[in-house]
């Protein structure tokens, strides 16, 4: 695990890997135009160019909008691994592995409901999505 | 009636290819660039505009002994020598140089070089790479899933790509794959990335190409056979993020580039004889045909399966073999360009008879950028 990549942050970007320590998944959201939540953070909304823009949390509830199964090498993962696209209720999308779920397309359902946890890697934590556990939200 | 005003006097391709180890990334630039120079008589001291990706434009230009009074190093990926063509035109038309050479090298197989071709994203690496899919293969191939399930594109239609392709690669000498393959092939090779197989991601080659534009007066002068720029093609970008990708079944890069490029030319669909689609993997020719509009969206996948696109149908497509059988350097676009030129001097081992205009689309990066011009035969229309 701690040989898995680290993201290289930058001063837009800290106010979400600050969250992700404290088990919340953080969005930026525009407060100017109806663009809502967007990914990833800038200071900027993407859809109107407003410096008007907020923080909000995420509900952490989102679906498997798409996958591969990667049978490549990558440090600190042990192939098969799956590499997936997360939509979240929020309307946007992020990547993420799937984690407490086979790597084989039987388990690996599109749209099924997922749900954010946090992988422990180095000092940082890592937003990470798996099966939703079905618990009330 | 309108007149041509650019020609392609020029373009080869590296002596070898494939295996290439005697050569640098730098020197398989320079076989091209001095094939092409040479098939048209003409010698770096000639060449006042030079145009590259992957390198620095400076050093392409240091390396061959050019001065240029125009430059360009945009590098979106593969298709930025699709794209350098239509800047190139630009530049023509507006006089900032007179003879522009465009430089592809790449040492993909063989690693003779100090970097990789495509540049970094800060994002891609804070919001992605993390996850793991570091190559393309796991990286180009994400939004596939998520096509099948809403516009019903099959795996055994995934496959008929990589059948087909063969199948054309086998007409051409030069090709890295000729034996014929059957979708049981495809579907029973090594596994990759879920849903894709070996045989549906591109050969990793070493090889390079060239191209000589100038304007179409011009033409005339030189011992080749001109090919045309019809309109000045089209470009776009979405981004380097696969994940951002606003729509997983269509490409935004691949509609805005591909519109630009047929309402330059003037042309409908059907004025099509040859196409080329940049096939880094299977997926590939299917979103092409369907975002460039020759077909429906949620029809590719069927087109290619019923055989439209192969020897002898009715839109004869990815002629040399593509990505998948002809060879891939990692920046396959200079190699779309070379089998449409090819086929409008009517040279090609595959030529399609009759065909005078052929449309060359390219990708760049993942999903991240497009290119699209329109190639002909003709010098008015």
């Amino acid at each position: 695990m701690s040989d898995r990549m680290q993201p290289t942050i930058y001063s837009e970007t800290q106010f979400y890997w600050d969250g992700a320590k404290e088990g919340k998944l953080l969005l930026n959201a525009c407060t100017a135009c109806d663009g809502g939540a967007y990914f990833p953070p800038r200071p900027f909304c993407p859809k109107c160019g407003s410096r008007d823009v907020t923080v909000q949390e995420a509900s952490g509830k989102g679906t498997l909008h798409s996958y591969v199964i990667s049978h490549m090498p990558a440090p600190g993962y042990e192939p098969p691994f799956t590499v997936a696209v997360v939509m979240l209720e929020e309307g946007v999308k992020m990547m993420s592995n799937i984690l407490d779920c086979p790597a084989n397309p039987e388990a690996l359902e599109l749209d099924m409901a997922l749900e954010v946890t946090f992988e422990a890697r180095g000092d940082l934590m890592i937003p990470q999505f798996r099966p939703a556990t079905g618990g009330a939200a | 009636m309108t007149k041509a005003s650019i020609a392609i006097v020029g373009a080869a391709e590296t002596t070898r290819m494939g295996k290439v180890p005697e050569l640098s990334q730098t020197g398989l630039h320079a076989d091209a660039a001095l094939n092409a120079m040479a098939e048209c008589g003409l010698t770096p001291a000639d060449i006042d505009g030079i145009a590259t990706a992957g390198h620095d434009s400076a050093e392409i230009a240091q390396y061959l002994g050019i001065t240029p009074t125009w430059q360009d190093s945009t590098s979106i990926g593969g298709c930025s020598f699709i794209l350098h063509v239509r800047h190139a035109a630009a530049a023509i038309a507006t006089g900032l140089c007179k003879t522009v050479l465009i430089t592809h090298g790449e040492s993909g197989r063989s690693n003779n070089r100090a970097h990789r071709p495509l540049f970094p994203s800060m994002q891609q690496q804070e919001f992605e790479a993390i996850y793991g899919p570091l190559f393309p293969p796991s990286r180009f191939t994400l939004p596939v899933l998520r096509k099948m399930k809403d516009d019903g594109l099959t795996l055994e239609q995934l496959a008929m790509v990589a059948v087909v392709q063969r199948e054309w690669a086998s007409r051409h000498p030069r090709a890295t794959a000729h034996d014929p393959i059957t979708v049981d092939d495809v579907l029973s090779a090594k596994m990759i990335a879920w849903p894709f197989t070996k045989l549906m991601c591109c050969l990793v080659s070493d090889g390079g190409g060239a191209l000589i534009l100038t304007s179409a007066e011009r033409a005339q002068d030189f011992p080749t056979k001109p090919v045309y720029l019809r309109g000045m093609g089209g470009e776009s970008c979405e981004g380097p993020m696969v994940s951002q990708m606003e729509d997983f079944t269509s490409s935004k890069a691949f509609r805005v580039s591909g519109k630009a490029a047929f309402e330059s030319a003037g042309i409908s669909h059907s004025d099509v004889d040859h196409l080329m689609i940049y096939d880094a993997f299977a997926h590939l020719p299917v979103y092409g045909l369907e975002d460039l509009g020759f077909v429906a969206k949620g029809e590719g996948g069927a087109f290619i399966a019923e055989g439209n696109t192969r020897p002898g149908g009715r839109l004869p497509l990815n002629t040399n073999g593509g990505g998948l059988s002809y060879m891939h350097s990692g920046m396959y676009g200079m190699y779309a360009l070379q089998e449409g030129v090819r086929q409008m001097r009517g040279l090609s081992p595959a030529q399609v008879e009759g065909a005078k205009l052929s449309v060359v689309h390219g990708v760049g990066g993942m999903f991240s950028g497009a290119a699209t011009v329109v190639l002909t035969s003709e010098d008015q229309w």
